[in-house]
This record gives C-alpha cells, structure tokens and sequence, in this order.
C-alpha cells in the first residue's frame, strides 16, 4: 500500500523539537482545536498521541510538534521530509470548546505552547480578546512565539534562567495579568505540576480553567480505558471525554503517578532508539 | 471406509482434539489445540446420524448446512465442505475456534444427549485450515454489480460478516477501521494461542480478494461522520458494527492506581501491539514471578488470565462473584485455564483497590453469597456481611464488560439509542432510527459472542441488499 502519511517538511524549532507538516487529509478536513492524532512511526511502533497544531483541509495537511523525549518521538524527530509515518488516526478527543467568553488567557509551559496555539486561534476568531503566556527553562525552548504572538493580542514570555522574557514561573505573569484584566477564562497547557499551579492560582480567582491533559493512550477510541484521569471524583477518558477538563476538579497527583507507570521500559527504549540511530 | 450403521455410529467416542499439555502451552503464545488430523476428521464426521431434519443447524446463528459439510468431510472432501461453510460463514477458520458450540449447534446435536455430540467446531476448524494449508481459497460467487456502495463501521465479526455477504451480492464495500489492523476484537482482543492472527488475516484477506476495500486509521464519528460518508463520500448505505469497546471500571476506591488496568488495555498492548516480544516497543507490566489477579467470569476474563500466565504471573486467580454455573466464558476455556494453572476464585467481589505510593498491592474481596435470580434469570450476588479477605497483587486486570462506544453516536445525534447506550436496531434487519443505516454486533446487543456478532452482520446484509433494490 503506498504510504498516506508522507511527512512533507520538517524543521527544528527547538532542542530536539521538531515541526513536521504530514499528510493525512481525512485528518486535516475534519480538526479543530483541542483534537490530537494517534501517531505510528512504523510499522511496529507504539501509539502515541500528538496534538494537532495545525491544519490545512485545502494542501490536506497537519502540523504536529514533537519533542524527542521518549524511544518513538525521538524516531519521529530523526525522519525527513519524503519518509511516511505508518499510521495517523484523527482527529481524536472532543474539540476546544469555543464562545466568545470575553477576555481569554491561554498559559503553556515547553511544548505545550503547540497544543494552545490552535486554541488561541480559534478564540480569537470567535472574537475574544486573547492574551498568551509561554513559559520555559531557558530561551532555546521558548518555541511558537512568532505564531502566537500573530494570533494573540498580548503575548507574555517566561523562562527560568531569564533568558528570554521575564525570569519566572508562567503563574508569576498569569497572576499579574488576572489582577491588572477582566480575565474570562483560562486555558493550559503543559507539564503536569505546572498545570496544577495554574489551576491554583485561578482556583482562589474562581475563574474557570480548563487544562488539556496528556495521559498515556493506547488506542485514543474509548476501548482501552488506560488514559483514564479522576476528575472531580469520576473517572473520564481523556482519548473520548477529553482531553481537556475543568483543570479545578482535575487529580494532578494521580495523573502525574500514572504516566510514570512505564518510567524503566521507557528510559531503556529511549537509550536503544538513540544508540540504533547513531549507529 | 465402509459406511457404518446407525448402531455402530452411535457407539462411536467422540474424537479429541490434539492438544499442547498444558505445562508446555502455558509458556509460550502458539496455539493451544492443534487441529485434527484428515483421519480423525474423516473419523469424527463418520459419526454423524445424518438426521433428516438436522436440529444442529437451528443452533447455528448464521444457519450453516452442518450436516451438508460434514457428509463431505466423511468422503474426504474438504473443498466441499469449504463451499458449503462458506455459504454462510465468512470466517470459518475464526468460528471453529471460538464459537461456544456448546450451547449452539452441538447443544442441539441429537448425539449429545449422550453426552458426545458431534465436534462441529472441530469440524469446522479442520476444513477451514485445511484449505488454507492446501493454498486453496474458495471464492462464493459474486452477483453482477448493483452500481450500489455501502460503508461498514468497523472491522470486527459483525462488519467482516455484513461485508462477505453485500460483496457477494454485488454491491461496492469499503470497510473502515479505527485500528491499524483488521479484526476487531479478533485482532486486539482474542489471544494468539486462542486464535493465531495469521489465521485472522487469511480469512480477511479472502474478502479483500473478492474486492472488498478495507481502510484502516479511521474513525468514523470523530472528524469524518456518518452523515459525510452518506453524503459526501456517496455511500448508499451504512453498517454500523462498531462494537462494545468501551471498558467498564467497577468504581470502587483506588482503581486509579498503577497496576489496574482493564482487560481490553492487557490484551491489545500484548495481543495488537505485540509486548510480550522482548524486541516490542510498547510496555506492558512486568508480572514475571508476581501475583496477578483477574476481576471477571466472561471469555475476556479468561484469556487475560492466561495470557498473565504466559507472561510468567504467578499466581494467576480470576476472581469471579457468581458460581461457577454462572460464569459466561465458553467451557473449553475455562477447562483450559484450570489445566494451566489458573485458580479461580468464585463468589467473591473486590471491595478496594489498595496501594503503596500510588502503585498497586493489594485488593481487598468481600465474600458473596447467590440471592434472588436479576431480570436476566441469573441469580444475583449478595455480599456477605463481614466476609472480607485481602489479597496481595501488583496488577489487577479488570473484565466486567464493556460498555458500547459512544464516538459514533455521540456525532449522530439522530441516531436512536436505548437507555443502555446501544443503537436502538429492528432485530429482524438491523435497522436503525436512520433510513439507510443499519447497525449489529455487540453496538446493538452490548457485549455478546463472536458468533452472534456475525448473524447479526449477516442478518444486516440482507436487509442492505432489500433496501438498496
């Protein structure tokens, strides 16, 4: 069968982040923000859930950002345009729910700022004001700025060693931002302790935040049950009641202890897939 | 062989199935039963009463002509016997493996009132697998085309089911599949020494031969819908045969912690994404040498016990909260994980899931007692007051069932559903609130067998091909 998912560029946006632009046009007619693909490098890779950064239903494309930290996403960082992924599933999971609720503020740590930047877009277009926080370590991992900066009215750069931005933590400039604005609703994305901070500094602001979680999945369709979360005491699928969740309610503790269910496997894979690439 | 009295039949044992021993299967994933040779089926089908009005084939959900192809496997003749099967069974090679002939086809077998009915699955299985070792594919014929074409949801037994028969009718088929391999349940969920996948793929492919288009990665109802198959792609008619693939938890304290996982995550990590291979590059729990328990009495609960076992759990209890008169999974089986060493535990239930640190270590069980019959006639478990016990484990599989997915009918807001979530169907068609949209298999009945699954698809097709005409 000749392969659908042909990767079409792929550039290096940050350490061991890439942006590839695929083809799957099944996938680009139908997403909107908040979906993720279950991706499959080869053909005996695992799945794994990518969120969908972009897509293009006229070139049939969709963007994805990856950042090698595991045996499979460093195998997807290391292919080149003109090589096909083995299977794109999607768009999975519900999408962002979009109003206009007025002033919106979209908060991402790392990578996460691929997963808000769809989501600025699309409250922005359906006319909010939207202001952007990005946070990272350092300013090589500060990614997306430029795009958000385009689609967003105000964007806020954090990093911890104040290289970019202001030096601090991405609640630092969310707390200033919700005393100095009428801040609607909130929307974040990114590791899971800084999440639950966010959630925390809303929480006392009784300000409705939504956070986009990433549990480990297996299938991404309901079947498997092993991206389930606790939220607000009930257990939910992220892959088909998710993946986004009223970050208040949500058990950060159990789902940072979840992902790191498979912490050894992993580690031992991400070592072989470095070592078979260097080979 | 000279032709037998009814007398000399009757006096027949029923031949047994060659199997593995059990201390040499439990350690590895190939087949269990090894099929029998052409003389003990040529044997076993000498047995046959040939009855007049054959009751075996009222037993049998897709009505095959047993006595018809048994008659041929007595002579030899096993390319026979395939065209006669494969009148009405896509997948025989699946189905003499997994039916529960027990309560079908031999339950009805008039020998079995004796206690040796005929071995129709054996049976089956032999004809099947012969065929395919011979390299011979049996093609049913195909009608002229109808210029008609009709989407099938899903690549379980209800959609390979519905899918061999509108093919044969003549109408155009594409199969869509959310997974990145065919099958369904038989692909994800049915373990290797239960039901090689090579099997699986040889039947699906002998539809694929016949033209019917399978597509893989999608899921229809979240980004492509229904509604866009029928009116954007030009589908005449849809089949929905999405399955029950949606795991229940039994909402008791500490499932949430690492080491529980449902049956249906066990299985396709081992089963579909292959991690019981030292070279996979998907995890599964190390249960090498650790307890395993197993909440659950159906056929998935079995299979996941035994694949723990082969994994190297030890040991591996299923605890079950009925008797053992109540458990759904197909005798043979649980015959089978008996042999290799898998105890089960009945009348008990789990009360909480306990842990250390957020890992599993250990279930709590209350004791239960058989009360008043529930509204499908099996009797209810009552809890024991007081009767609690703790069971030290790292990973605690649960096969309660599963619940229908709601993708699809979530994004078809028209679609009627019953107060169980399944797709309200016309259990003489499959059809649905919908016009053109049939539906069958465990999306319409919640979690059944494989068997129904395909009558369902079966019962489908002809309903599609009267209301495409």
């Amino acid at each position: 069968m000749t392969p659908r998912f042909t990767i079409h560029e792929t550039i290096e946006v940050g350490p061991d982040i890439a942006r590839l632009v695929v083809d799957a046009p099944r996938v680009a007619r139908h997403a909107r923000a908040g979906q993720f693909v279950i991706v499959r490098p080869s053909g005996d890779s695992e799945r794994i859930p990518l969120t969908i950064c972009d897509s293009n239903p006229d070139s049939g494309t969709i963007t994805l950002v990856v950042q090698a930290i595991g045996g499979t996403t460093t195998q997807i960082n290391a292919m080149q345009a003109g090589d096909a992924l083995s299977d794109v599933l999607g768009p999975l999971g519900l999408p962002t729910e979009i109003e206009r609720f007025g002033t919106c503020v979209v908060v991402a740590g790392g990578v996460g700022a691929a997963i808000v930047l769809p989501v600025a877009k699309a409250l922005a277009e359906a006319g909010n004001r939207v202001i952007g926080i990005i946070g990272a370590r350092d300013a090589d991992h500060l990614i997306l700025v430029d795009e958000m900066d385009e689609v967003c009215d105000e964007v806020f750069l954090t990093t911890e060693d104040g290289s970019a931005g202001v030096q601090g933590f991405v609640t630092d400039a969310l707390a200033s931002v919700v005393d100095s604005h009428d801040v609607d609703r909130v929307l974040t994305a990114g590791p899971i302790p800084m999440m639950r901070a966010v959630a925390d500094v809303t929480r006392a602001y009784e300000l409705p935040t939504i956070a986009s979680l990433n549990p480990i999945m297996v299938d991404g369709t309901g079947m498997c049950g092993g991206c389930r979360v606790t939220v607000g005491g009930e257990t939910l699928f992220a892959c088909i009641d998710g993946p986004e969740f009223d970050a208040h309610i949500v058990d950060f503790v159990s789902l940072q202890k979840r992902n790191e269910a498979y912490h050894t496997f992993e580690a031992c894979r991400l070592r072989d897939t470095r070592e078979e690439l260097d080979a | 062989m000279p032709e037998l009295t009814k007398r000399e039949r009757m006096k027949m044992d029923r031949t047994a199935m060659p199997m593995r021993h059990a201390s040499e299967r439990a350690t590895d994933f190939d087949e269990v039963n090894s099929g029998y040779t052409m003389e003990m089926a040529m044997t076993e089908a000498s047995r046959c009463l040939e009855c007049k009005r054959p009751v075996c084939v009222d037993g049998c959900p897709v009505g095959i002509r047993i006595k018809d192809f048994i008659e041929l496997v007595a002579v030899g003749d096993t390319s026979g016997a395939a065209s006669v099967i494969l009148e009405d069974n896509a997948l025989p090679a699946v189905c003499g493996r997994v039916c529960p002939q027990e309560s079908q086809c031999e339950e009805a077998c008039v020998l079995g009132k004796k206690g040796r009915p005929i071995a129709i699955g054996h049976l089956e299985r032999f004809v099947a697998d012969e065929e395919r070792r011979r390299g011979l594919r049996h093609a049913a014929a195909v009608a002229p085309s109808s210029g008609k074409s009709v989407a099938v949801i899903g690549s379980g037994p209800a959609g390979l089911a519905c899918a061999g028969d509108l093919i044969q009718m003549g109408h155009k088929v594409t199969v869509f599949e959310a997974l990145h391999e065919l099958g369904g349940v038989l692909a994800y969920g049915i373990p290797e020494f239960r039901l090689p996948k090579e099997i699986v793929r040889s039947e699906i492919s002998g539809l694929a031969d016949q033209g019917v288009v399978f597509e893989t990665d999608v899921l229809i109802g979240s980004g492509t819908t229904l509604a866009n198959l029928m009116e954007e792609d030009g589908f005449d008619a849809v089949f929905v045969g999405t399955g029950a693939g949606l795991p229940r938890f039994p909402g008791i304290e500490g499932e949430d912690l690492i080491g529980v996982l449902s049956a249906n995550e066990f299985l396709t990590r081992v089963n579909l994404m292959s991690a019981n291979l030292s070279d996979s590059q998907t995890p599964v729990y190390d249960v090498a040498g650790r307890p395993v328990v197993v909440i659950g009495g159906g056929n998935t609960a079995v299979d996941a016990a035994r694949v723990a076992l082969r994994l190297g759990a030890q040991p591996v209890s299923m605890l079950y909260r009925r008797s053992e008169e109540e458990m759904p999974a197909r005798n043979e089986e649980i015959e089978h994980a008996r042999e290799e060493g898998v105890q089960i535990r009945l009348l008990v239930a789990p009360v909480t899931f306990n842990g250390d640190d957020g890992w599993l270590s250990s279930v709590t069980i209350q004791e239960m007692e058989l009360g008043e019959p529930d509204d499908q006639g099996r009797a209810r478990p009552v809890p024991i007051e007081g009767a609690f016990a703790t069971i030290p484990t790292d990973v605690a599989i649960v096969a309660i069932g599963n619940a229908p997915n709601p993708v699809l009918i979530r994004s078809t807001p028209d679609l009627a559903t019953t107060p169980w979530g399944t797709v309200e169907t016309d259990p003489e068609t499959g059809a649905t609130s919908l016009e053109g949209v049939f539906a069958g298999g465990d999306i319409a009945t919640g979690g059944a067998t494989v068997i129904l699954a395909l009558a369902a698809g079966r019962t489908a097709a002809a309903a599609i091909d009267q209301w495409l005409r």
